[in-house]
Protein backbone atom coordinates (compact mmCIF):
# COMPACT_ATOMS: atom_id res chain seq x y z
CA UNK A 1 0.00 0.00 0.00
CA UNK A 2 1.19 3.20 -1.13
CA UNK A 3 1.33 5.65 1.90
CA UNK A 4 2.70 8.62 0.37
CA UNK A 5 -0.34 10.37 -0.10
CA UNK A 6 -1.44 9.75 3.51
CA UNK A 7 1.41 11.40 4.07
CA UNK A 8 1.05 14.48 2.25
CA UNK A 9 -2.69 14.37 3.64
CA UNK A 10 -1.40 14.12 7.28
CA UNK A 11 1.30 17.06 6.81
CA UNK A 12 -1.81 19.11 5.07
CA UNK A 13 -4.40 18.74 7.67
CA UNK A 14 -2.02 19.10 10.93
CA UNK A 15 0.31 21.78 9.82
CA UNK A 16 0.74 23.18 6.09
CA UNK A 17 -2.98 23.72 5.57
CA UNK A 18 -4.64 24.07 9.31
CA UNK A 19 -8.03 24.56 9.18
CA UNK A 20 -8.05 27.15 12.18
CA UNK A 21 -4.19 28.70 11.60
CA UNK A 22 -3.60 28.88 7.87
CA UNK A 23 -7.53 28.31 6.48
CA UNK A 24 -8.89 30.52 9.24
CA UNK A 25 -12.41 28.58 8.71
CA UNK A 26 -14.06 27.70 11.97
CA UNK A 27 -13.04 30.56 13.81
CA UNK A 28 -16.82 31.40 15.48
CA UNK A 29 -16.55 28.49 17.28
CA UNK A 30 -12.73 28.83 17.74
CA UNK A 31 -12.82 32.28 19.76
CA UNK A 32 -16.06 31.40 21.22
CA UNK A 33 -15.10 28.45 23.75
CA UNK A 34 -11.71 28.25 23.84
CA UNK A 35 -11.30 29.90 26.92
CA UNK A 36 -9.89 26.48 28.56
CA UNK A 37 -8.37 23.57 27.65
CA UNK A 38 -11.15 21.33 28.29
CA UNK A 39 -13.97 23.29 26.73
CA UNK A 40 -11.65 23.96 23.57
CA UNK A 41 -10.82 19.80 23.68
CA UNK A 42 -14.47 19.00 24.06
CA UNK A 43 -15.44 21.13 20.72
CA UNK A 44 -12.47 19.83 18.99
CA UNK A 45 -13.03 16.15 19.61
CA UNK A 46 -17.09 16.78 18.32
CA UNK A 47 -15.39 18.75 15.59
CA UNK A 48 -13.49 16.19 14.66
CA UNK A 49 -16.40 12.93 15.05
CA UNK A 50 -18.35 15.46 12.92
CA UNK A 51 -15.44 15.55 10.67
CA UNK A 52 -15.07 11.93 10.23
CA UNK A 53 -18.99 11.27 9.57
CA UNK A 54 -19.09 14.09 6.84
CA UNK A 55 -16.15 12.99 4.79
CA UNK A 56 -16.77 9.35 4.36
CA UNK A 57 -20.22 9.26 3.99
CA UNK A 58 -19.84 12.91 1.42
CA UNK A 59 -17.35 10.27 0.24
CA UNK A 60 -19.33 7.63 -0.62
CA UNK A 61 -22.35 9.29 -2.43
CA UNK A 62 -19.95 11.45 -3.97
CA UNK A 63 -20.70 9.62 -7.39
CA UNK A 64 -24.29 9.47 -6.71
CA UNK A 65 -24.91 13.49 -6.06
CA UNK A 66 -25.06 15.18 -8.91
CA UNK A 67 -23.04 18.67 -8.90
CA UNK A 68 -25.94 21.38 -8.61
CA UNK A 69 -27.46 20.09 -5.90
CA UNK A 70 -24.52 18.79 -3.80
CA UNK A 71 -23.82 21.89 -1.10
CA UNK A 72 -27.65 20.85 0.12
CA UNK A 73 -26.97 17.58 -0.10
CA UNK A 74 -23.42 17.88 2.04
CA UNK A 75 -25.15 20.14 4.38
CA UNK A 76 -28.05 17.99 5.27
CA UNK A 77 -25.03 15.18 5.76
CA UNK A 78 -23.28 17.39 7.98
CA UNK A 79 -26.61 18.34 10.13
CA UNK A 80 -28.05 15.02 10.82
CA UNK A 81 -24.09 13.93 11.90
CA UNK A 82 -23.90 16.67 14.14
CA UNK A 83 -27.61 16.51 15.30
CA UNK A 84 -26.31 12.53 16.48
CA UNK A 85 -23.45 13.82 18.08
CA UNK A 86 -25.00 16.48 19.83
CA UNK A 87 -27.68 13.95 21.12
CA UNK A 88 -24.41 11.57 22.28
CA UNK A 89 -22.56 14.93 23.77
CA UNK A 90 -25.50 15.50 26.22
CA UNK A 91 -26.25 12.16 27.03
CA UNK A 92 -22.66 10.98 27.58
CA UNK A 93 -21.24 14.75 28.89
CA UNK A 94 -24.30 16.69 29.71
CA UNK A 95 -22.16 19.08 31.90
CA UNK A 96 -19.58 19.88 29.09
CA UNK A 97 -22.70 19.45 26.78
CA UNK A 98 -24.19 22.27 28.80
CA UNK A 99 -20.93 24.59 28.53
CA UNK A 100 -20.53 24.78 25.29
CA UNK A 101 -24.45 25.10 24.36
CA UNK A 102 -24.66 26.75 21.05
CA UNK A 103 -21.98 26.02 19.49
CA UNK A 104 -22.24 21.85 19.61
CA UNK A 105 -25.13 22.22 17.11
CA UNK A 106 -23.25 24.99 15.47
CA UNK A 107 -21.19 22.90 14.09
CA UNK A 108 -23.09 22.38 10.85
CA UNK A 109 -21.96 25.99 10.16
CA UNK A 110 -18.33 25.37 10.44
CA UNK A 111 -16.87 26.37 7.40
CA UNK A 112 -13.88 23.91 7.95
CA UNK A 113 -16.41 20.73 7.79
CA UNK A 114 -18.29 21.72 4.73
CA UNK A 115 -15.26 22.74 2.80
CA UNK A 116 -13.34 19.57 3.80
CA UNK A 117 -16.38 17.84 2.14
CA UNK A 118 -16.41 20.09 -0.82
CA UNK A 119 -12.79 20.27 -1.33
CA UNK A 120 -11.67 17.07 -0.44
CA UNK A 121 -13.98 14.26 0.13
CA UNK A 122 -16.28 14.59 -3.08
CA UNK A 123 -13.37 13.60 -5.12
CA UNK A 124 -11.46 11.38 -3.28
CA UNK A 125 -11.80 7.64 -2.11
CA UNK A 126 -13.43 7.09 1.12
CA UNK A 127 -10.01 5.92 3.05
CA UNK A 128 -8.52 9.29 1.79
CA UNK A 129 -11.04 11.06 3.12
CA UNK A 130 -10.82 9.28 6.32
CA UNK A 131 -7.65 9.72 6.52
CA UNK A 132 -8.19 13.76 6.11
CA UNK A 133 -11.60 14.46 8.28
CA UNK A 134 -9.34 12.72 10.71
CA UNK A 135 -6.40 14.85 10.13
CA UNK A 136 -8.19 18.03 9.66
CA UNK A 137 -9.70 17.97 12.69
CA UNK A 138 -6.92 16.50 14.77
CA UNK A 139 -5.03 19.87 13.14
CA UNK A 140 -8.09 22.01 14.00
CA UNK A 141 -8.69 20.41 17.84
CA UNK A 142 -4.55 21.07 18.22
CA UNK A 143 -5.09 24.69 17.47
CA UNK A 144 -8.11 25.05 19.68
CA UNK A 145 -6.29 23.11 22.68
CA UNK A 146 -3.46 25.68 22.01
CA UNK A 147 -5.36 28.59 22.17
CA UNK A 148 -7.34 27.33 24.89
CA UNK A 149 -3.82 26.23 27.13
CA UNK A 150 -3.01 29.86 26.59
CA UNK A 151 -5.80 32.05 27.63
CA UNK A 152 -6.27 29.29 30.63
CA UNK A 153 -2.85 29.67 31.90
CA UNK A 154 -2.71 33.88 31.54
CA UNK A 155 -6.70 34.20 31.92
CA UNK A 156 -7.35 32.23 35.58
CA UNK A 157 -3.53 30.56 35.78
CA UNK A 158 -4.75 27.01 35.99
CA UNK A 159 -4.44 24.37 33.47
CA UNK A 160 -6.86 21.43 33.16
CA UNK A 161 -9.28 22.90 35.59
CA UNK A 162 -13.08 21.00 35.49
CA UNK A 163 -11.49 17.74 33.54
CA UNK A 164 -14.19 16.01 35.42
CA UNK A 165 -16.40 17.08 33.30
CA UNK A 166 -14.81 15.29 30.19
CA UNK A 167 -12.84 12.54 31.72
CA UNK A 168 -15.34 11.28 34.57
CA UNK A 169 -14.69 12.04 38.51
CA UNK A 170 -10.99 10.30 37.86
CA UNK A 171 -9.90 14.08 36.15
CA UNK A 172 -11.24 15.58 39.98
CA UNK A 173 -8.03 16.71 40.82
CA UNK A 174 -6.01 17.35 37.63
CA UNK A 175 -6.48 20.87 37.68
CA UNK A 176 -2.89 22.24 37.63
CA UNK A 177 -2.19 25.10 39.84
CA UNK A 178 0.10 27.17 37.08
CA UNK A 179 0.56 30.29 39.82
CA UNK A 180 0.09 30.61 42.96
CA UNK A 181 -2.29 33.28 44.80
CA UNK A 182 -2.82 34.54 40.67
CA UNK A 183 -5.61 37.20 40.57
CA UNK A 184 -6.43 36.75 37.09
CA UNK A 185 -6.45 38.44 33.75
CA UNK A 186 -9.74 38.61 32.49
CA UNK A 187 -9.20 40.00 29.21
CA UNK A 188 -7.58 36.44 28.00
CA UNK A 189 -11.12 34.99 29.15
CA UNK A 190 -12.88 37.52 27.33
CA UNK A 191 -13.72 37.71 23.49
CA UNK A 192 -10.42 40.19 22.58
CA UNK A 193 -8.00 37.34 24.38
CA UNK A 194 -9.42 35.21 21.80
CA UNK A 195 -8.37 37.46 18.91
CA UNK A 196 -5.02 38.55 20.39
CA UNK A 197 -3.92 35.20 20.98
CA UNK A 198 -5.10 33.52 17.73
CA UNK A 199 -3.38 35.97 16.25
CA UNK A 200 0.14 35.43 18.00
CA UNK A 201 -0.45 31.61 17.57
CA UNK A 202 -0.89 32.29 13.58
CA UNK A 203 2.56 34.91 13.91
CA UNK A 204 4.40 32.19 15.48
CA UNK A 205 3.43 29.35 13.22
CA UNK A 206 4.54 32.14 9.99
CA UNK A 207 7.87 32.57 11.76
CA UNK A 208 8.19 28.86 12.01
CA UNK A 209 7.65 28.85 8.82
CA UNK A 210 9.99 31.13 7.60
CA UNK A 211 12.16 29.54 9.71
CA UNK A 212 12.18 26.09 8.01
CA UNK A 213 12.29 27.99 4.35
CA UNK A 214 15.41 29.47 5.07
CA UNK A 215 17.02 26.94 6.35
CA UNK A 216 15.75 24.75 3.09
CA UNK A 217 17.41 27.78 1.26
CA UNK A 218 20.41 27.18 2.93
CA UNK A 219 21.32 23.69 2.30
CA UNK B 1 33.44 73.26 -0.37
CA UNK B 2 29.98 72.03 0.41
CA UNK B 3 27.52 74.26 2.51
CA UNK B 4 25.56 71.86 4.33
CA UNK B 5 22.37 74.24 3.71
CA UNK B 6 20.20 74.01 1.23
CA UNK B 7 20.03 76.60 -1.99
CA UNK B 8 16.95 79.00 -0.28
CA UNK B 9 14.14 79.77 0.61
CA UNK B 10 15.63 78.84 3.75
CA UNK B 11 12.48 78.06 5.81
CA UNK B 12 12.53 76.05 8.53
CA UNK B 13 10.16 73.31 8.59
CA UNK B 14 7.63 74.64 11.61
CA UNK B 15 6.99 71.14 13.50
CA UNK B 16 8.77 67.95 13.44
CA UNK B 17 7.29 65.11 14.87
CA UNK B 18 9.25 65.49 18.49
CA UNK B 19 8.49 69.55 18.71
CA UNK B 20 4.99 68.36 18.69
CA UNK B 21 5.04 65.82 20.88
CA UNK B 22 7.09 68.01 23.14
CA UNK B 23 4.12 70.61 23.30
CA UNK B 24 2.09 68.61 23.79
CA UNK B 25 3.99 67.26 26.76
CA UNK B 26 4.40 70.68 27.92
CA UNK B 27 0.62 71.62 27.22
CA UNK B 28 -0.25 68.80 29.90
CA UNK B 29 1.87 69.96 32.72
CA UNK B 30 -0.83 72.32 34.35
CA UNK B 31 -3.31 69.48 34.04
CA UNK B 32 -0.79 66.92 35.72
CA UNK B 33 -0.13 69.91 38.41
CA UNK B 34 -3.52 69.71 39.32
CA UNK B 35 -4.18 65.94 39.36
CA UNK B 36 -1.37 66.04 41.75
CA UNK B 37 -2.61 69.08 44.13
CA UNK B 38 -6.15 67.27 44.40
CA UNK B 39 -4.96 63.57 44.46
CA UNK B 40 -1.58 63.65 45.86
CA UNK B 41 1.54 62.72 44.28
CA UNK B 42 0.56 58.88 42.85
CA UNK B 43 -0.20 60.92 39.30
CA UNK B 44 3.85 61.86 39.43
CA UNK B 45 4.86 58.27 40.52
CA UNK B 46 2.33 56.79 38.00
CA UNK B 47 3.93 58.83 35.29
CA UNK B 48 7.49 57.45 35.99
CA UNK B 49 6.55 54.05 36.19
CA UNK B 50 5.19 54.58 32.98
CA UNK B 51 7.48 56.05 31.36
CA UNK B 52 10.68 53.80 32.38
CA UNK B 53 8.72 51.23 31.02
CA UNK B 54 7.54 52.54 27.73
CA UNK B 55 10.90 53.30 26.41
CA UNK B 56 12.21 49.52 27.52
CA UNK B 57 9.19 48.08 25.87
CA UNK B 58 9.49 50.57 22.67
CA UNK B 59 13.35 49.92 22.69
CA UNK B 60 13.06 45.68 23.16
CA UNK B 61 10.65 45.82 20.58
CA UNK B 62 12.81 47.95 17.88
CA UNK B 63 15.84 45.77 18.67
CA UNK B 64 13.41 42.75 17.74
CA UNK B 65 12.40 44.57 14.52
CA UNK B 66 15.85 45.43 13.83
CA UNK B 67 15.06 48.99 13.34
CA UNK B 68 16.95 51.94 14.32
CA UNK B 69 16.47 52.55 18.32
CA UNK B 70 17.87 55.96 19.32
CA UNK B 71 16.15 57.71 16.93
CA UNK B 72 12.85 56.44 17.69
CA UNK B 73 13.30 57.08 21.31
CA UNK B 74 13.80 60.84 20.54
CA UNK B 75 10.97 61.28 18.68
CA UNK B 76 8.90 61.37 22.37
CA UNK B 77 5.97 59.82 20.92
CA UNK B 78 6.64 56.70 23.71
CA UNK B 79 7.15 59.19 26.40
CA UNK B 80 3.35 60.84 25.13
CA UNK B 81 1.66 57.37 25.19
CA UNK B 82 2.93 56.56 28.52
CA UNK B 83 2.11 60.22 30.20
CA UNK B 84 -1.60 59.93 28.10
CA UNK B 85 -1.59 56.39 29.99
CA UNK B 86 -0.33 57.56 33.27
CA UNK B 87 -2.71 60.14 34.00
CA UNK B 88 -5.58 58.41 33.00
CA UNK B 89 -4.73 55.77 35.89
CA UNK B 90 -5.85 56.21 39.45
CA UNK B 91 -3.05 57.99 41.67
CA UNK B 92 -2.92 54.28 43.95
CA UNK B 93 -2.92 51.86 40.78
CA UNK B 94 -0.50 49.40 41.55
CA UNK B 95 2.84 49.31 40.06
CA UNK B 96 2.45 46.15 37.95
CA UNK B 97 -0.89 47.69 36.57
CA UNK B 98 0.66 50.89 35.16
CA UNK B 99 3.78 48.97 33.46
CA UNK B 100 1.49 46.36 32.02
CA UNK B 101 -0.58 49.17 30.63
CA UNK B 102 1.93 50.59 28.96
CA UNK B 103 4.07 47.69 27.80
CA UNK B 104 0.60 46.67 26.08
CA UNK B 105 -0.18 49.43 24.86
CA UNK B 106 3.54 49.79 23.25
CA UNK B 107 4.57 46.89 22.24
CA UNK B 108 1.12 45.22 21.04
CA UNK B 109 -1.37 48.29 20.04
CA UNK B 110 1.58 50.47 18.69
CA UNK B 111 4.99 48.41 17.27
CA UNK B 112 2.83 45.25 16.28
CA UNK B 113 0.57 47.17 13.84
CA UNK B 114 3.83 48.93 12.55
CA UNK B 115 5.21 51.43 14.76
CA UNK B 116 4.53 55.11 14.97
CA UNK B 117 2.30 56.45 11.93
CA UNK B 118 0.91 52.96 11.50
CA UNK B 119 -1.30 52.28 14.46
CA UNK B 120 -5.06 52.15 14.01
CA UNK B 121 -6.08 52.98 17.12
CA UNK B 122 -4.57 55.30 20.04
CA UNK B 123 -2.25 53.09 21.74
CA UNK B 124 -2.60 55.06 25.39
CA UNK B 125 -7.02 54.46 24.87
CA UNK B 126 -5.81 50.50 23.79
CA UNK B 127 -3.80 50.37 27.12
CA UNK B 128 -6.39 51.99 29.43
CA UNK B 129 -9.32 49.91 27.99
CA UNK B 130 -7.21 46.58 28.13
CA UNK B 131 -6.56 47.53 32.06
CA UNK B 132 -10.12 48.51 32.45
CA UNK B 133 -11.61 45.26 31.23
CA UNK B 134 -8.99 43.17 33.08
CA UNK B 135 -8.79 44.93 36.11
CA UNK B 136 -11.97 46.80 36.91
CA UNK B 137 -11.46 46.56 41.11
CA UNK B 138 -7.99 48.89 40.49
CA UNK B 139 -9.48 50.75 37.73
CA UNK B 140 -12.79 52.05 38.87
CA UNK B 141 -11.15 53.37 42.83
CA UNK B 142 -10.23 56.76 42.74
CA UNK B 143 -8.93 58.92 46.28
CA UNK B 144 -11.38 61.59 46.92
CA UNK B 145 -10.07 64.97 45.75
CA UNK B 146 -8.29 67.42 48.21
CA UNK B 147 -11.92 69.66 48.44
CA UNK B 148 -13.14 66.79 49.87
CA UNK B 149 -10.53 65.48 52.35
CA UNK B 150 -8.08 66.50 54.52
CA UNK B 151 -6.26 62.37 54.38
CA UNK B 152 -4.52 63.02 50.85
CA UNK B 153 -1.81 60.16 51.45
CA UNK B 154 1.34 62.11 51.78
CA UNK B 155 4.50 60.94 49.36
CA UNK B 156 6.05 57.72 51.12
CA UNK B 157 2.36 56.50 51.76
CA UNK B 158 1.40 56.69 48.15
CA UNK B 159 4.72 55.13 47.55
CA UNK B 160 4.42 52.29 49.57
CA UNK B 161 0.88 51.74 48.44
CA UNK B 162 1.65 51.76 44.86
CA UNK B 163 4.30 48.81 45.88
CA UNK B 164 2.11 47.35 47.88
CA UNK B 165 4.51 47.39 50.69
CA UNK B 166 3.10 47.96 54.20
CA UNK B 167 1.41 51.30 54.73
CA UNK B 168 -0.22 53.05 57.55
CA UNK B 169 -3.66 53.67 55.12
CA UNK B 170 -5.12 50.59 53.18
CA UNK B 171 -5.96 51.21 49.50
CA UNK B 172 -10.35 50.13 50.24
CA UNK B 173 -10.17 52.58 53.10
CA UNK B 174 -8.81 55.66 50.96
CA UNK B 175 -10.23 54.40 47.69
CA UNK B 176 -13.30 56.55 46.09
CA UNK B 177 -15.97 56.62 43.76
CA UNK B 178 -15.36 58.92 41.03
CA UNK B 179 -18.62 61.53 40.72
CA UNK B 180 -19.61 60.18 37.23
CA UNK B 181 -19.46 56.46 38.92
CA UNK B 182 -20.94 57.38 42.17
CA UNK B 183 -24.06 59.62 39.48
CA UNK B 184 -24.45 56.12 37.67
CA UNK B 185 -24.77 54.13 40.85
CA UNK B 186 -27.51 56.57 42.68
CA UNK B 187 -29.28 56.74 39.58
CA UNK B 188 -29.92 53.21 39.07
CA UNK B 189 -30.90 52.99 42.82
CA UNK B 190 -33.68 55.75 41.70
CA UNK B 191 -32.40 58.59 43.13
CA UNK B 192 -32.40 61.78 41.34
CA UNK B 193 -30.10 64.60 40.56
CA UNK B 194 -30.80 67.15 43.40
CA UNK B 195 -30.38 64.52 45.77
CA UNK B 196 -27.57 63.07 45.17
CA UNK B 197 -25.81 66.60 44.53
CA UNK B 198 -26.46 67.30 48.16
CA UNK B 199 -24.19 64.22 48.87
CA UNK B 200 -21.21 66.89 48.62
CA UNK B 201 -18.92 65.43 46.10
CA UNK B 202 -20.11 68.10 43.46
CA UNK B 203 -18.43 71.36 43.57
CA UNK B 204 -19.51 74.57 42.04
CA UNK B 205 -18.92 73.52 38.23
CA UNK B 206 -18.86 69.98 37.98
CA UNK B 207 -17.29 66.78 40.21
CA UNK B 208 -15.38 68.49 43.07
CA UNK B 209 -11.59 68.17 42.15
CA UNK B 210 -12.53 66.83 38.52
CA UNK B 211 -13.49 70.54 37.71
CA UNK B 212 -10.10 71.65 38.31
CA UNK B 213 -7.83 69.30 36.66
CA UNK B 214 -10.62 69.45 33.81
CA UNK B 215 -9.90 73.28 33.78
CA UNK B 216 -6.23 73.17 33.80
CA UNK B 217 -6.38 70.56 30.72
CA UNK B 218 -8.53 73.10 29.32
CA UNK B 219 -6.35 75.43 29.40
CA UNK B 220 -3.07 73.37 28.53
CA UNK B 221 -5.14 72.13 25.09
CA UNK B 222 -6.22 76.21 24.74
CA UNK B 223 -2.37 76.52 23.92
CA UNK B 224 -2.03 74.20 21.72
CA UNK B 225 -4.98 75.26 19.92
CA UNK B 226 -3.13 78.90 19.88
CA UNK B 227 0.20 76.94 18.64
CA UNK B 228 -1.12 75.49 16.29
CA UNK B 229 0.05 71.99 17.26
CA UNK B 230 -3.82 70.61 17.07
CA UNK B 231 -6.54 71.43 14.54
CA UNK B 232 -9.39 72.82 16.62
CA UNK B 233 -12.50 70.89 14.58
CA UNK B 234 -11.74 67.91 16.89
CA UNK B 235 -12.07 69.45 20.28
CA UNK B 236 -14.86 71.67 19.01
CA UNK B 237 -16.59 68.64 17.55
CA UNK B 238 -16.27 66.71 20.85
CA UNK B 239 -17.11 69.36 22.90
CA UNK B 240 -20.00 71.02 20.74
CA UNK B 241 -21.81 67.37 20.55
CA UNK B 242 -21.33 66.22 23.89
CA UNK B 243 -22.65 69.69 25.30
CA UNK B 244 -25.60 69.85 22.81
CA UNK B 245 -27.03 66.09 23.47
CA UNK B 246 -26.30 66.66 27.33
CA UNK B 247 -28.59 69.80 26.80
CA UNK B 248 -31.13 67.95 25.42
CA UNK B 249 -31.62 65.42 27.49
CA UNK B 250 -31.10 68.15 30.47
CA UNK B 251 -33.85 70.20 29.55
CA UNK B 252 -35.77 66.63 28.71
CA UNK B 253 -35.75 65.74 31.77
CA UNK B 254 -33.13 67.03 34.22
CA UNK B 255 -34.35 65.15 36.95
CA UNK B 256 -32.20 61.86 35.62
CA UNK B 257 -29.49 63.97 34.05
CA UNK B 258 -26.43 65.80 35.06
CA UNK B 259 -26.53 69.51 33.75
CA UNK B 260 -23.93 69.33 30.41
CA UNK B 261 -21.25 71.41 32.34
CA UNK B 262 -21.16 67.92 34.48
CA UNK B 263 -20.32 66.48 31.33
CA UNK B 264 -18.01 69.07 29.93
CA UNK B 265 -15.70 69.36 32.62
CA UNK B 266 -16.18 65.98 34.32
CA UNK B 267 -14.44 62.35 33.99
CA UNK B 268 -11.78 62.71 31.17
CA UNK B 269 -13.52 64.85 29.09
CA UNK B 270 -11.23 68.04 28.28
CA UNK B 271 -7.99 65.20 28.56
CA UNK B 272 -10.17 63.30 25.67
CA UNK B 273 -10.68 66.40 23.53
CA UNK B 274 -7.42 67.70 23.44
CA UNK B 275 -4.87 65.36 23.74
CA UNK B 276 -6.24 62.06 23.31
CA UNK B 277 -8.95 62.38 20.36
CA UNK B 278 -6.37 64.75 18.55
CA UNK B 279 -3.94 61.79 17.75
CA UNK B 280 -2.42 63.00 14.56
CA UNK B 281 -2.37 59.18 13.58
CA UNK B 282 -5.45 57.43 14.65
CA UNK B 283 -8.01 60.69 14.04
CA UNK B 284 -9.33 61.87 10.76
CA UNK B 285 -7.03 64.07 8.94
CA UNK B 286 -9.74 66.18 7.08
CA UNK B 287 -11.46 69.25 7.95
CA UNK B 288 -14.86 67.53 7.87
CA UNK B 289 -13.91 64.39 8.82
CA UNK B 290 -12.17 65.79 12.10
CA UNK B 291 -15.45 67.85 12.78
CA UNK B 292 -17.79 64.53 12.51
CA UNK B 293 -15.46 62.41 13.72
CA UNK B 294 -15.32 64.87 17.27
CA UNK B 295 -18.82 65.61 17.36
CA UNK B 296 -19.19 61.30 17.14
CA UNK B 297 -16.93 60.61 19.96
CA UNK B 298 -18.85 63.51 22.19
CA UNK B 299 -22.21 61.68 21.26
CA UNK B 300 -20.73 58.10 21.99
CA UNK B 301 -19.19 59.42 25.08
CA UNK B 302 -22.81 60.81 26.39
CA UNK B 303 -24.44 57.49 25.25
CA UNK B 304 -21.85 55.14 27.23
CA UNK B 305 -21.94 57.61 30.22
CA UNK B 306 -25.59 57.20 30.24
CA UNK B 307 -26.49 53.64 29.55
CA UNK B 308 -22.97 52.11 29.11
CA UNK B 309 -22.12 49.51 31.90
CA UNK B 310 -18.79 51.88 32.85
CA UNK B 311 -18.85 55.25 34.32
CA UNK B 312 -16.94 56.95 31.58
CA UNK B 313 -16.52 56.05 27.42
CA UNK B 314 -13.70 58.64 26.61
CA UNK B 315 -11.83 55.53 25.81
CA UNK B 316 -14.28 53.48 24.30
CA UNK B 317 -15.33 56.14 22.27
CA UNK B 318 -12.39 57.68 20.87
CA UNK B 319 -11.74 53.59 19.96
CA UNK B 320 -14.57 53.47 18.22
CA UNK B 321 -13.94 56.57 16.48
CA UNK B 322 -10.43 55.18 15.29
CA UNK B 323 -12.17 52.66 13.65
CA UNK B 324 -14.20 54.70 11.61
CA UNK B 325 -11.91 57.24 10.85
CA UNK B 326 -10.06 55.25 7.27
CA UNK B 327 -13.69 55.67 6.09
CA UNK B 328 -14.80 59.68 7.02
CA UNK B 329 -11.45 60.42 5.33
CA UNK B 330 -12.26 58.80 2.55
CA UNK B 331 -15.83 60.25 2.15
CA UNK B 332 -14.74 64.56 3.11
CA UNK B 333 -11.97 64.33 0.85
CA UNK B 334 -11.65 67.94 0.32
CA UNK B 335 -12.04 69.32 -3.40
CA UNK B 336 -9.01 69.91 -5.24
CA UNK B 337 -8.52 73.48 -6.33
CA UNK B 338 -9.83 73.71 -10.25
CA UNK B 339 -11.33 70.06 -10.31
CA UNK B 340 -14.69 69.43 -9.90
CA UNK B 341 -15.77 66.66 -6.73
Amino acid sequence: MNLEPYRKIAFDGLWKNNQALVALLGLCPLLAVSNSVVNSLGLGLATTVALLFSNSIVSLIRNRVSHEVRLPVFVLVIAANVTVIELLMNAFFHDLHKILGIFIPLIVTNCAIIGRAEAFASRNTVGKSLADGFFTGTGFTLALVALGALREIIGTGTLFAKADLMFGDVAKNWSIEVFHDYGGFLLAILPPGAFIGLGLIIAVKNVLDERAAQAVKVL
Amino acid sequence: MRFSTAPSPHLAPPNSVSLIMLQVLAALVPGIIALAWQFGPGVLINILIALITAEMAEAGVLRLRQRPVLSALRDYSAVLTAVLLAVSLPPLAPWWLTAFGTSFAIVIAKQLYGGLGYNPFNPAMVGYAVLLISFPRYMTAWLSPIDLTSAVPGFADTLALIFQQGSSQSFDGLAQATPLDTFKTQLGLARNVDEIQSAGIFGALAGQGWQWVNVWYLVGGLWMLHRGVIAWQIPAGFLGGLFLIALLFFMFDPATHPTPLFHLLGGATMLGAFFIATDPVTASITPRGRLIYGSFIGLLVFIIRSWGGYPDGVAFAVLLMNLAAPTLDHYTRPRVYGHSR
